[in-house]
């Protein structure tokens, strides 16, 4: 017999875990007490929500469901922004929580709160766990959960007693859970008709989006767009499925998308979502797109199918499976005259320009993407630096963009930075935030340092919280309020007191020069630019 | 449009709190939600009636079939179900009035459960339109309380829907 809380920790071993996130508190303590004896790497962050979120870039880069932690109560309460966070993004994320003892819960006790019943509305799954018996079987099928179908949060709750019981420790071999068995083969009279549309069509057109990662698809993605010679866009959460240069690709969709992708979307005769949920910030107005075009829809989660978008073609399924069968059977087209009208519409770019005294942040991000290497991995905050982000960093071939597309909670940059850069040292990782962004989550520098991470990270400082100031001028006659950020520190000097290496670049003049000393800075980094408050998203 | 739902879940502890919860969670209206144990103990059955379009209803069976605790989920057709509920109702009655009250518990198929010198508490199951008429044919005596179970419902002829 051996401690629940041994048990928890062998549970992890056993999933192959290397790296936790976390924070401690007097209910997780027995849980705190065998990682101790552990080799499983444990990271101190400076506040919950951030093991959440360093936990949904460490299992966004290596693929695998990542493990945080936090204690009861207060410490459970600020990790449900990270959860509500992986859930909208559909990250796999285990998040393990302590929780008071069995005989005083309902009994509102120091540091008790009802986490399970506070996440229910943003897990996929969650447990209390009443029996200490009964962890090898939850963290197995936590585990799968979380991995499989539509991925996502799954939360365990464990009480302090119950991890102090002793129990027989067997880990299951596989999970028998008869009510869950997500669809991953597609039907093949679907994938029939999809072919067939695609190849009657003259003016075809990909939306990839997250879920392509999600599947580990990116490559199938790309030959079927190679081979069926068929241009995609992407959403937000599907940017660096393709390299911004490849010749098929068009570019970010949506609200924030660039005018290249919005056309081609409103031309496509057949619309093809692969792992895209066509959610309002990527197509406004959906059942008056679906009017004129054939939509087709590849998803795992068959309740996304016709949930925002009318579908003629539905198909369920993983798409790593799927693709490969598509490509298989389809016979490509040329479709001269499509490409042609693409080729236009993808020259067709607005023009920026530099302002005097300033970093114009769109031409610094293409600059920057130049000079790093291919597979870096670029994490964006949210506002307008996403947005410049999502439009002007060129992704390279290998290369990798995170951000939360679903939720865009702001704060969840660096510290999915730290996650992102702790699944895979050997890759750049470079986080851009702005001014108000970075102060959400400013401690986690200190994370940075005490893993000695070299994490690099570029502030698009313009003094507001840009993207709302942006909001106000035009939707309530420039009424501004509550979007000033005068009394920040001073970022620079900030960095340098917690031991990481820092400069500021004022003049697009200095750009290059500056970003050189970011990209060839051996360890941790922190750049900050110097933005027109005035500065337009699009 | 009123939909039937029901539902198959493991009988375990929260389960209907993530049911109800997906209800309000995806704003979906719940017109009645009964629950109780199967001829398994361990699986339960929830019978819902919400109110909604056929989108509606599609996207709610989806969703509830996410629920990791689901079995199954059936939207049962007007035409295929036999649907019940149970209502004890408490409606004034003074003695003269008591046969004339009892002739109509008779003939509607209701049985009267309590009594006081001042009341009737009468208990009838039966489909929604029944209970209806019934109601109707209280209301001049003045109905003190209504308790009633929420609907439930089962297929009719010899299927299941397991
Ligand atoms: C946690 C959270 N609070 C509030 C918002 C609303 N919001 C969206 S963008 C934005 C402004 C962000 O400002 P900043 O980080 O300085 O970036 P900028 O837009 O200036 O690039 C705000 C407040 C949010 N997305 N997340």
């Amino acid at each position: 017999m051996i401690k629940a809380a041994e048990a928890m920790v062998k549970c992890l071993e056993k999933e192959g875990i290397k790296v936790v996130f976390g924070y401690p508190g007097a209910a997780i303590c027995p849980f705190y007490d065998e990682l101790y004896r552990s080799e499983i790497k444990h990271v101190l962050v400076r506040h919950e929500a951030n093991a959440g979120h360093a936990a949904s870039g460490y299992a966004r880069i290596s693929g695998k469901p990542a493990v945080c932690i936090a204690t009861s109560g207060p410490g459970a309460t600020n990790l449900l922004t990270a959860i509500a966070t992986a859930y909208a993004d559909s990250i796999p994320i285990i998040c393990i929580t302590g929780q008071v003892s069995t005989d005083q819960i309902g009994c509102d006790v120091f540091q008790e709160v009802d986490i399970t019943g506070a996440a229910q509305p943003f897990v996929k799954h969650s447990y209390l766990v009443k029996n200490a018996s009964d962890i090898p079987r939850i963290f197995k099928e936590a585990f799968h959960l979380a991995g499989t179908g539509r991925k996502g949060p799954v939360l365990i709750d464990v009480p302090v007693d119950v991890q102090n019981t002793p129990i027989d420790f067997v880990y299951p071999d596989e999970v028998r859970m008869r009510t869950y068995k997500p669809t991953v083969k597609g039907n093949p009279i679907q994938i029939k008709k999809i072919c067939e549309a695609i190849e009657a069509s003259e003016r075809p057109l990909i939306c990839a989006g997250g879920g392509v990662f999600l599947s580990g698809a990116q490559k199938e993605l790309r030959e079927l767009a190679e081979k069926a010679n068929v241009p995609a866009v992407s959403t937000m959460m599907g940017i660096s499925l393709f390299p911004s240069e490849h010749p098929h690709y068009l570019g970010m969709l949506g609200m924030h998308g660039v005018r290249s992708a919005n056309r081609a979307v409103n031309e496509c005769d057949t619309l093809i979502l692969i792992g895209a949920r066509v959610g309002d910030r990527a197509v406004r107005s959906p059942s008056f797109l679906a009017e004129n075009k054939k939509i087709i829809h590849i998803d795992i989660d068959p309740a996304e199918i016709g949930k925002n978008i009318p579908v003629d073609i539905p198909l369920v399924g993983d798409v790593k499976t799927i693709l490969p069968e598509i490509t298989g059977r389809i016979v490509s087209k040329p479709r001269e005259k499509w490409f042609e009208e693409i080729g236009q519409i993808k020259n067709d770019v607005p023009v920026t320009e530099e302002t005097e005294g300033f970093i114009n942040p769109k031409m610094f991000l293409k600059k920057l993407s130049d000079r790093l290497p291919a597979d870096t991995v670029c994490v964006a905050d949210v506002g307008q630096n996403q947005i410049w982000v999502c439009n002007h960093y060129a992704v390279k071939d290998g290369g990798r963009f995170l951000t939360t597309g679903g939720m865009g909670t702001m704060g969840y940059s660096v510290p999915c930075g730290v996650g992102a850069k702790m699944a895979d040292p050997s890759r750049e990782v470079v986080v851009v935030c702005g001014d108000g962004s970075f102060q959400m989550q400013m401690m986690e520098l200190a994370t940075i340092m005490q893993q000695g991470l070299s994490v690099k990270i570029i502030i698009m400082k313009n003094n507001r919280l840009g993207m709302v100031r942006e909001l106000q001028t035009k939707g309530y006659g420039d009424r501004q309020i509550a979007v000033h950020l005068e009394g920040s520190p001073d970022f620079v000097a900030l960095a340098k007191s917690y031991g990481i290496d820092a400069d500021r670049v004022v003049t697009m003049a200095e750009a290059e020069e500056k970003i050189e000393k970011l990209a060839s800075a051996k360890g941790p980094y922190l750049l900050e630019c110097n933005v027109w408050r005035h500065e337009s998203t699009l | 449009m009123k939909h039937t739902i029901s539902i198959l879940v493991e009988n375990r502890a929260g389960v209907l709190s993530r049911v109800s919860g997906l209800f309000s969670r995806r704003g979906f209206n719940i017109d009645s939600l009964a629950v109780g144990e199967t001829e398994d103990p361990e699986i339960s059955r929830i019978t819902i009636v919400a109110d909604g379009d056929d989108h509606t209803a599609q996207q709610l069976e989806k969703q509830l079939n996410k629920l990791v605790d689901t079995l199954k989920v059936r939207t049962l057709a007007p035409d295929e179900l036999l649907a019940r509920e149970l209502q004890l109702i408490k409606i004034n009655a003074n003695p003269s009035q008591r046969s004339e009250i009892l002739t109509i518990c008779e003939i509607m198929g209701a049985k009267i459960i309590d009594m006081t010198a001042g009341t009737l508490t009468i208990e009838i199951s039966d489909s929604q339109v029944h209970l209806k008429r019934m109601h109707d044919l209280l209301e001049g005596y003045g109905i003190k309380e209504i308790v009633r179970t929420g609907v439930i419902a089962i297929q009719k002829g010899s299927v299941t829907i397991k």
